[in-house]
């Protein structure tokens, strides 16, 4: 007898509904889309919301520049395999514009940066809704979140005035200037999103399973080693059999040791875990309410 | 996997956080590094156990002020389903939210302070339980620690409680009672020993007992229409699909219906569940229906049996929860949605205004204000297909939404 829970199906009926809601509810939405899990499954959800038709939005990926390669090389698969829209736009020319200033020293990363690059993007194209993948079992100020989170004129999440959101009925109304950020599967758990994926059998990057990898180890967890990061002196690099539970940017992401070469031994080996999946995630650890800054700020 | 939505409720300060954070704790749901971070936390704020409530308090607003504002959707399962619970905040300021996390609730967890008893926010929260008829209800008597784990304490405020609920008007909701010290996970997921009085469940076994299953899929069948799916491609040229979420009963292909609010009738061709064809959609399923004939239907329509389908309203007498710091009043016209249909709707008239503290309906007043709950008449740009909330609560709830500030002001059940 397998001991790996079923996933339950009323979760993808509600995320559904989140899909067509969003397609009519507003004129230009996007799906932001990070080459992740969490992003993957939206994918697919939108698929089934729309089908036969297409995913009648396009894909937006803000790239840092830091990404694993193998996210890269998926995104662009997955883009061809589903016939979707894609459009990138890159931390890189925000920081050429003179938009962001580059971190330095030894914790550097672009993941706040990326919020101008996106809060330009949503100016660019004029996006209404932004479509993300979070969930609210991630990180404590994203379980205060609604599942229409209407942003002001600047992008913020005003935490005190979100609306009241009631049953399953969604208000998307908006002024110009303001748009919602919208989580379809806010109410999934990172277990539910792996069910998921064994499923309906999505492919997935390769880094979320065991692979050698080149490391270093800083402040008790494991890094990739890559050009983005500032290694320190006392800091050297060594091979290890690693996985990512989580994928971000490599100078922000870290991996964890593992053999789980298959979907069940990730399952597996999350349900014995620990360490939760943001612990991996040296963005967070900034202050107690990192996160609920950054959303302010109009951070994801 | 099945999942049974939870909410907590209670007046402020009565251990409903600390009771979740409990519970999560209880069931291994949480992680090292959130423990360690909230053991940290609660050391920089000079309490010397970890403070379970910052589990589930994770705005910097609630930190400091140590209060719920805002409900924070937390999640933890056990072999026999997932739980999603929604914890609440107590404090009046914020009923709104309150009725945000309990309007999805298939239990109620009613926190009483075991040295205070029945507060006005307790009664108020119980209120709008049985307004939302919300199927089962757990009062649970917190701090029994502080009342010496006394079993008489716990008797008066059963039969306190139980006098409050004799003037139930959805007297269907299932009541229990257990006393628990929620800081010290006493009854929580464990029988305690200071209480070998009580003989029931402890919480968590109560619930893994609670056998739920939703009315919705044996009421008439609902399909109301979200979109409408037409494929610009070669292969699906002729396709024409209502893309919708059943909210109640069921559709099987070759079931006769007819599409609202043109009266027209067609039979069921072919149900979507995804990519995969099946024969039947039941409550609760998202999917896209095709029909044999072409007729007039879209977005904000409905999809009804044709032998059991539901009246048009153009005028609705409606309980309301007021929401928005600007009162509701009469002649105020707001932008009505019910489930996904929006209409038009001018408030008639506000009936009455019903005191939570005495439950009396009083009448001649003239506005409704922020977290108040009153009856309402209106009337409608155009019908809507709504039912009573008693009869069928998946199609008799609304909410109105601002024409200026498009906020969702209020939300209203059907009479
Ligand atoms: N002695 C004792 N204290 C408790 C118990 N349960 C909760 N408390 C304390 O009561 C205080 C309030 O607890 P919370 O869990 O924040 O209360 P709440 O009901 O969530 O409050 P709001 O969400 O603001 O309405 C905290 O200081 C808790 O430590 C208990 O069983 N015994
Ligand atoms: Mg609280």
């Amino acid at each position: 007898m397998s001991l790996i829970p079923s996933f339950p199906d009323q979760l993808e009926d509600e995320s559904i509904y989140i899909m067509r809601e969003v397609a009519a509810q507003f004129e230009r939405p996007a799906l932001l889309f990070s080459g992740g899990k969490d992003s993957i499954t939206l994918v697919r959800l939108a698929q089934k919301a729309f089908w036969p038709a297409r995913i009648p939005f396009p894909l937006l990926h803000v790239d840092t520049g830091h990404n694993f390669p193998e996210t890269i090389e998926f995104r662009d698969w997955l883009v061809r395999e589903t016939g979707a829209e894609l459009i990138v736009r890159y931390v890189q020319d925000s920081i050429n514009k003179g938009r962001v200033k580059e971190e330095t020293g030894k914790y550097a990363s672009r993941n706040v940066l990326q919020t101008v690059t996106l809060l330009d993007a949503i100016e660019e194209f004029k996006f209404d809704a932004c479509i993300g993948g979070a969930r609210r079992d991630e990180e404590k100020a994203r379980a205060k979140e609604r599942i229409f989170s209407v942003r002001n004129d600047f992008g913020q999440w005003e935490p005190k005035k979100q609306r009241p959101e009631l049953f399953d009925m969604l208000n998307g109304i908006i002024d110009v200037g303001e748009n919602v950020r919208v989580f379809p599967i806010s109410n999934w758990t990172e277990l539910d999103v792996w069910t998921y994926i064994q499923k309906e059998n999505l492919a997935i990057p390769s880094i979320y399973f065991s692979h050698q990898r080149n490391v270093i180890e800083r402040d008790g967890l494991i890094w990739p080693h890559s050009e983005y990061l500032n290694l320190q002196p006392d800091e050297i690099p060594f091979n290890a059999t690693v996985r990512f539970r989580t994928v971000g940017d490599m100078t922000c992401t870290a991996a964890v040791t593992s053999e789980a070469a298959t979907i069940e031994s990730i399952i597996v080996e999350i349900l014995a875990a620990k360490i939760s999946e943001r612990g991996a995630r040296i963005d967070d650890k900034r202050s107690e309410a990192a996160m609920e800054q950054r959303k302010k700020e109009g951070y994801f | 996997m099945d999942i049974l939505r939870i909410a907590t409720a209670g007046s402020v300060d009565d251990g409903k956080s600390t009771l979740i954070g409990r519970m999560l704790y209880e069931t291994s749901s949480v992680t090292q590094d959130k423990l360690d971070a909230i053991e940290q936390a609660s050391r920089r704020r000079g309490i010397d156990y970890p403070d379970l409530s910052l589990l589930t308090d994770g705005l910097v607003a609630e930190r400091e002020q140590g209060i719920t504002i805002d409900v924070a959707h937390i999640y933890f399962s056990t072999p026999r389903r997932k739980y999603i619970v929604a914890d609440t905040p107590g404090h009046f300021e914020y009923t709104r939210n309150m009725i945000t996390g309990a309007s999805t609730a298939q239990v109620a967890i009613i926190l009483v302070d075991a040295r205070n008893g029945i507060a006005e926010q307790t009664r108020r929260h119980y209120y709008i339980t049985q307004i939302l008829r919300i199927p089962y209800l757990v009062v649970c008597v917190n701090k029994m620690d502080l009342a010496a784990y006394s079993e008489d304490t716990f008797t008066t405020l059963c039969h306190d409680f139980k006098a409050l609920a004799a003037s139930a008007t959805y007297p269907e909701q299932q009541l229990t009672f257990i006393p628990v010290a929620a800081l010290w996970g006493e009854n929580i997921a464990r029988k305690s020993d200071a209480m070998p009085w009580y003989t029931g469940p402890h919480l968590l076994a109560y619930l893994e007992s609670i056998d739920y299953t939703s009315i919705a899929a044996s009421l008439p069948a609902r399909f109301p229409v979200q979109q409408v799916i037409r494929p610009k491609s070669e292969q699906y040229h002729d396709f024409r699909g209502f893309a919708g979420r059943v909210t109640a009963g069921v559709l099987r292909i070759g079931d006769r219906v007819v599409a609202l609010p043109s009266q027209q009738k067609s039979v069921v061709e072919a149900v979507f569940a995804g990519m995969n064809q099946t024969d039947a959609a039941v409550a609760g399923q998202s999917v896209v229906l095709t029909l044999a004939d072409e007729i007039d239907l879209s977005r904000g329509g409905m999809l009804v049996p044709e032998n059991d389908a539901p009246q048009p309203v153009k005028e609705i007498t409606a309980q309301v929860c007021w929401l928005d710091s600007t009162p509701l009043v009469p002649g105020k016209t707001y932008t009505l949605q019910h489930g996904v249909n929006r209409v038009k709707s001018k408030i008639t008239e506000i009936i009455s205004r019903i005191s939570v503290e005495t439950l009396v309906a009083e009448q001649g007043v003239g506005e409704l204000r922020l977290n108040e709950i009153g009856i309402i008449s209106l009337r409608l740009a155009q019908p809507v297909f709504a039912e009573s909330y008693a009869a069928n609560k998946y199609n008799g709830a609304f909410i109105l939404i601002d024409e200026q500030t498009h906020t969702t002001s209020g939300v209203a059940f059907v009479m």
